[in-house]
């Protein structure tokens, strides 16, 4: 099948800098592809040479297998929702989700139909004689969607499209995202650097740094199984040591990080002994236990006293510092057997070497 | 505390009641007194429209009348689409320092009186001005060009001097449209001419009425320009009134004529406004 959008060894400089920096992916046709990355990272110039508001410097972005390149923006089959939406604050609702309908020169009342059609399938009929800040947030966000839906793209691209909303309404719109995008059946392209919207919403995510595709997989791929130290930074939350590796046996190593600690891990491979390299451990994958007795079975065991309970409902965290000194946040279970944990205890905390990735190089 | 901010309140207002009362109200109060009477011998008048009579029926006054009216819609137009573009490239083309240096240069001529700027267009357009002697040079021309004392020298005077009023609020209102709210008129299938219809046009109203009020009604009340710049067809109706208090001391005929030209400017942009839809309050404010 060949992809909706496909973008071939593209390249954007601007003077000296490199924006994006020899990207390749293809989207297929009806799925959901994030591009997650901080603010800087290039993110945006992909958006926007994907519209066709920018050229790139070099390489192709095909549509639906052919490329785009020579045709202007308003004659992409691609459109695009804003970061602040950008609904015509002179039109009406209708007015609004009709303006690309109008520049097809569609007759008039094929317009209203499709108009009332598009505001039915976002839940919001009947509102077309409103003006655009009679809106809230959220329904403005549909109505954006909605007013490039209309136009049947092959393509939509939303370039942090959630980012004004407040977070309750942020929550909900992301599950909303994935429902319309469902039922427009409609490739999308989102570009966030919130990293639980691409999560929640995405087939597909590229983890996005500095001009560069980092990784590109699925959500459990990029939060199971990072195959940078940047990924692993970046995707969820993460413990980090620095060391030399000290022994290799396949895929499991051991490591003695900077602060004497010895700690077995695994690795894709490419590591030996002698090598610098870094580990990442989740908060979510390290096991707090009473007792020593308990954690006899796991790999890496370490004791140390609680300094501090970060309490945030169901993300609450507990910070323990070892007996190197050092500070590990682990994440406390609701199950109610730590309900009693207090400042100053002494806890035993492990995790198993398939939970703990290390990467080589960045010692 | 309180007869402190009171006091601050009265010391504020008066002089806001002073230049209302002393300026506007009473001068205009005493000129449409004047206005209405009539001369019947020294220092005998009577009250009458007479003054109001004579201004509609001869035929000069009349003419200039309207003619002052045309030209300055005219000149309020071709001020419009020759600062719209250059209201546009200011706001949203130019960049940082560019920016401020273009802006800065439509201030510039407005260092000097206008007198001197009229005088300047004296100097490129008579007879044995700058581009006369240019044409000849060129041998385009075999004798001097007079380009001077006619209406188009007239109207581009009239527009030299409004230029500013125009761009000024032509770039406050550009510079709060959204780019990307432009962008989204292209990529959702616009072409230039339907985004400028759309969405650059509607947006900018308030500063293009706003603009165009100003414009008209200084050029409706421009003196220098026609007078200097324009040729003996080109009477402006501010002249006739100065003739009429200055030259024929005429004081009753010439404040007939200054009430006539404040209604025309009131209902002209009154009019205007009912033209684009917009209320007085919504586009000073």
């Amino acid at each position: 099948m060949t992809p909706d959008l496909a973008c071939v060894d593209l390249v954007k400089r601007f003077d000296e800098t490199t924006a994006v920096d020899n990207v390749s992916f293809s989207v297929p046709p009806g799925s959901f592809f994030s591009i997650l990355g901080p603010s800087g990272c290039g993110k945006t110039t992909i958006m926007r040479m994907i519209a066709g508001f920018l050229d790139p410097t070099s390489g192709d972005i095909r549509i639906k297998g052919r490329s785009v390149l020579d045709t202007p923006p308003n004659k992409r089959p691609v459109n695009m929702v804003f970061q602040h939406l950008a609904l015509f604050p002179m039109m009406t609702i209708a007015e609004n989700i009709g303006y690309g309908l109008r520049r097809q020169k569609m007759p008039k009342d094929q317009i209203a139909r499709k108009v009332d059609a598009a505001l039915e399938r976002i839940g919001l009929p009947g509102i077309g004689a409103r003006k655009v800040d009679e809106l809230s947030g959220g329904q403005k966000q549909r109505v954006a969607i909605a007013r490039c839906m209309v136009l049947e793209p092959d393509v939509l691209l939303l370039d942090e499209p959630l980012g004004a909303l407040d977070l309750k309404l942020r929550e909900h719109m992301k599950v909303e995202l994935k429902a319309l995008q469902a039922a427009f059946d409609t490739t999308f392209v989102y570009i966030t650097h919130d990293q639980s919207e691409a999560l929640v919403m995405s087939d597909q995510i590229a983890v996005m740094n500095a001009g560069r595709f980092e990784q590109v997989g699925t959500g459990q791929d990029l939060y199971y199984r990072p195959e940078t130290p940047f990924v692993a930074g970046f995707i969820g939350e993460a413990n980090r040591w620095k060391g030399r590796i000290e022994r290799a046996e396949g895929d499991v190593l051991q490591l003695r990080a900077e602060t004497g600690l010895a700690i077995r891990a695994t690795t894709a491979g490419g590591l030996a002994a002698g090598d610098r390299a870094e580990i990442f451990v989740r908060p979510e994958s390290i096991r707090l236990a009473g007792s020593a007795g308990a954690l006899s079975d796991v790999d890496n065991h370490l004791q140390g006293r609680v300094t501090s309970i970060l309490f945030n409902g169901a993300a609450s965290r507990v910070l323990v510092e070892d007996e190197a000194g050092e500070t590990l946040e682990v994440t406390l279970p609701q199950s109610g057997e730590f309900a009693s944990l207090q400042r100053g205890d002494t806890v035993h905390i492990g995790w198993g070497a398939a939970q703990a990735s290390c990467f080589g190089g960045q010692g | 505390m309180r007869a402190q901010s009171r006091i601050a309140f009265i010391l504020l207002l008066t002089p806001l009641l002073l230049w209302l009362g002393l300026l506007i109200l009473i001068p205009h109060i005493d000129m449409a007194l004047i206005s209405l009477r009539e001369r019947i011998s020294f220092g005998v008048y009577e009250t009458s429209l007479l003054q109001y009579q004579k201004a509609l029926t001869e035929p000069l006054y009349l003419r200039t009348f309207w003619r002052t009216a045309v030209m300055s819609v005219l000149a309020t137009a071709i001020t419009l689409l020759i600062a719209f573009p250059v209201a546009y490239y200011i706001a949203k083309m130019a960049r940082g320092r560019l920016q401020q240096v273009l802006f800065m240069l439509c201030l510039i001529p407005f260092y000097v009186s206008e007198l001197v700027r009229t005088f300047g267009w004296m100097i490129l357009l008579r007879e044995t001005g700058l581009i006369s002697n240019l044409l000849q040079w060129a041998g385009l021309a075999d004798q001097p060009v007079e380009m001077l004392y006619n209406d188009a020298a007239m109207m581009v005077g009239l527009v030299y001097t409004s230029m500013l009023f125009m761009v000024v609020p032509l770039v406050t209102t550009l510079e709060s449209l959204d780019d990307s709210v432009v962008e989204a008129g292209y990529d959702l299938g616009g072409n230039g001419l339907s985004v400028l219809r759309e969405i650059i046009i509607p947006h900018a109203m308030p500063g293009i009425v706003s603009g165009c009020i100003v414009v008209f009604m200084l050029s409706l009340g421009n003196y220098l320009t026609p007078t200097m710049l324009g040729g003996k067809d080109s009477l402006w109706f501010t002249e006739m009134i100065y003739n009429q208090f200055i030259v024929r001391s005429n004081w009753e005929l010439g404040a007939a004529f200054g009430f006539m030209l404040l209604v025309l400017s009131s209902v002209i942009v009154w009019g205007m406004l009912r033209l684009t839809g917009r209320t007085l309050q919504e586009t000073m404010g």
